[in-house]
Parts: structure tokens; C-alpha cells; sequence
């Protein structure tokens, strides 16, 4: 419930500051459930998170900074398919093409598995009244105007997203 | 008589391969459909499925007037508030 309107519905502030493909989906399901259960919901994007805005997204899997990264293979017996590949990264970030083979390895996993697009996702969001807000100073710093994003997509600042999270059930910095 | 096979349901939603959050979701979106009074039935194969629908209940305000297993199914009643 939020605190200054006690008739107000629970609200959900998210920071989303991660572009990466594995990075992309917790803001998209934790806004999308909280929008499925009646909340209120409000993400804020900075740094890397912003290209989540992109109209295309292209978001994909680094082995860089991801130390404990198993990967799974799509495809073969179940039992093949259940290994957890370790990926050694400081080798793998240095193969060229890797990083398109391990971010198309996960998306085929998670395709077969019956979870939905990161692009799918986000249309959730968007038919549940989600805010998806861009954060104007790391717009400003990495040149991404509002044209860029999708036409949904509001701007902000930090004002705006304390403001908005004073007064959230829930807030997470992802 | 099982319980489930006394309760009629007024639409039936199969959420069977899906994973979180898309059987809460496609279930708010069905539940959005109904009038007040109305049943979904809702059939899920995500083993999350179960607390996720209580807590959305909960939090919505919607009935859950059953939960129940069938095989590898999660079968739920919701009635609309």
C-alpha cells in the first residue's frame, strides 16, 4: 500500500542497470508479475539497462564479470542437456564469436524450457501499465536520445525515481 | 466425487509448458475477462505455480477455491472478485 495514499495499491520501484541478456530478465519478471498481481510498477533504467529501451533489443550473454557461468547445451539426451558446462572466461571472452554462440546456447535453453523472450517480456510489462523510465543523465553520458527507445518508454531522473520509491513497497536495485 | 469435479468452471486457461512469470500473468489476463463471481480453471505444469497462485490471491483479492494436482498438472479454481 503505498504510504502517502493508504487506498492506493502495493507499488514496485526497480533500478534496472545491467544490459545483458541474463541480466535483462529479472526486471521484466519481477514487473511483470507485480503487474499481473495489481501493483503498481515502476522501472527505472541506467547505465547498461538502458538498452533494454531499444526498440530492438540485442541484449546478450558476456562470459566477462560471470566467474560462475554454467552453460547448457539445447539440444542431445536429457542427460547431456543437464550438464553444467564451466566456462573458464578468461579463455572463452578471448574466442572470437563466443559471446554470439553462448548468448544463442541460452536463448535456445530458455525457448525449450518454456520461458518467454526478453522482448515478450517487456510487451507484458507494456499491457500491464508497467513505467518504463530512462534515466536522463545516462542517457546523456552514453548519447542516447528519447527517439531511441521505445515510444512507451517515459524520462527521468533521480528526483523521480526517490520520489517514486518513497512511497514503493518494493524496491530493488538489479 | 473429487472436489474439482463439482466446481464448474466459466473458462478454461492452459498455461502447460510455461514458466514464471507467464501462468500469473496470462492468469491476470484472463481474470481481467470474467465478470465478479465467475471460476477460471487454471492448468500449469511450473512446479512454482502453486505458491505463486496462492500469493497472487492473496494479493489480488481473487478466490482461490482449490489447488490440486492431477499427474504432472496443477490444476487451480480461481473465482473472480
Amino acid at each position: 500500500m503505498s504510504k502517502s495514499n493508504p487506498g492506493a495499491p502495493k507499488r514496485l520501484a526497480l533500478i534496472s542497470s545491467k544490459g545483458t541478456l541474463d541480466w535483462a530478465y529479472p526486471p521484466f519478471i519481477l514487473a511483470s508479475a507485480a503487474g499481473a498481481m495489481g501493483w503498481e510498477v515502476g522501472v527505472f533504467f541506467t547505465f547498461y539497462g538502458l538498452t533494454l529501451l531499444k526498440p530492438k533489443l540485442t541484449a546478450a550473454v558476456s562470459p566477462l564479470g560471470n566467474p560462475a557461468m554454467p552453460m547448457k547445451m539445447p539440444f542431445g539426451p536429457e542427460a547431456f542437456q543437464n550438464i553444467n558446462w564451466a566456462m573458464p572466461n578468461l579463455l572463452m571472452a578471448n574466442v572470437p564469436g563466443f559471446e554470439g554462440l553462448a548468448t544463442s546456447l541460452m536463448k535456445q535453453t530458455f525457448k525449450n524450457k518454456g520461458v518467454a523472450s526478453v522482448e515478450e517480456l517487456r510487451q507484458m510489462c507494456l499491457d500491464l501499465d508497467v513505467r518504463l523510465i530512462g534515466c536522463q543523465m545516462t542517457m546523456d553520458v552514453f548519447g542516447f536520445k528519447k527517439e531511441d527507445f521505445i515510444p512507451e518508454a517515459e524520462i527521468g531522473g533521480a528526483a523521480t525515481f526517490l520520489e517514486y520509491a518513497a512511497d514503493a513497497d518494493v524496491q530493488l536495485f538489479i | 466425487m473429487e472436489a474439482f469435479e463439482v466446481i464448474k468452471e466459466d473458462r478454461l486457461l492452459d498455461c502447460t509448458g510455461m514458466l514464471c512469470p507467464m501462468p500469473i500473468v496470462n492468469t491476470a489476463k484472463a481474470m481481467k475477462e470474467l465478470q465478479s463471481g465467475q471460476i477460471l480453471k487454471m492448468i500449469s505444469t511450473d512446479a512454482g505455480s502453486p505458491p505463486d497462485i496462492e500469493a497472487w490471491s492473496r494479493q489480488t483479492g481473487n478466490e482461490l477455491l482449490l489447488s490440486t494436482t492431477e499427474g504432472n498438472k496443477f490444476i487451480f479454481f480461481l473465482r473472480k472478485v
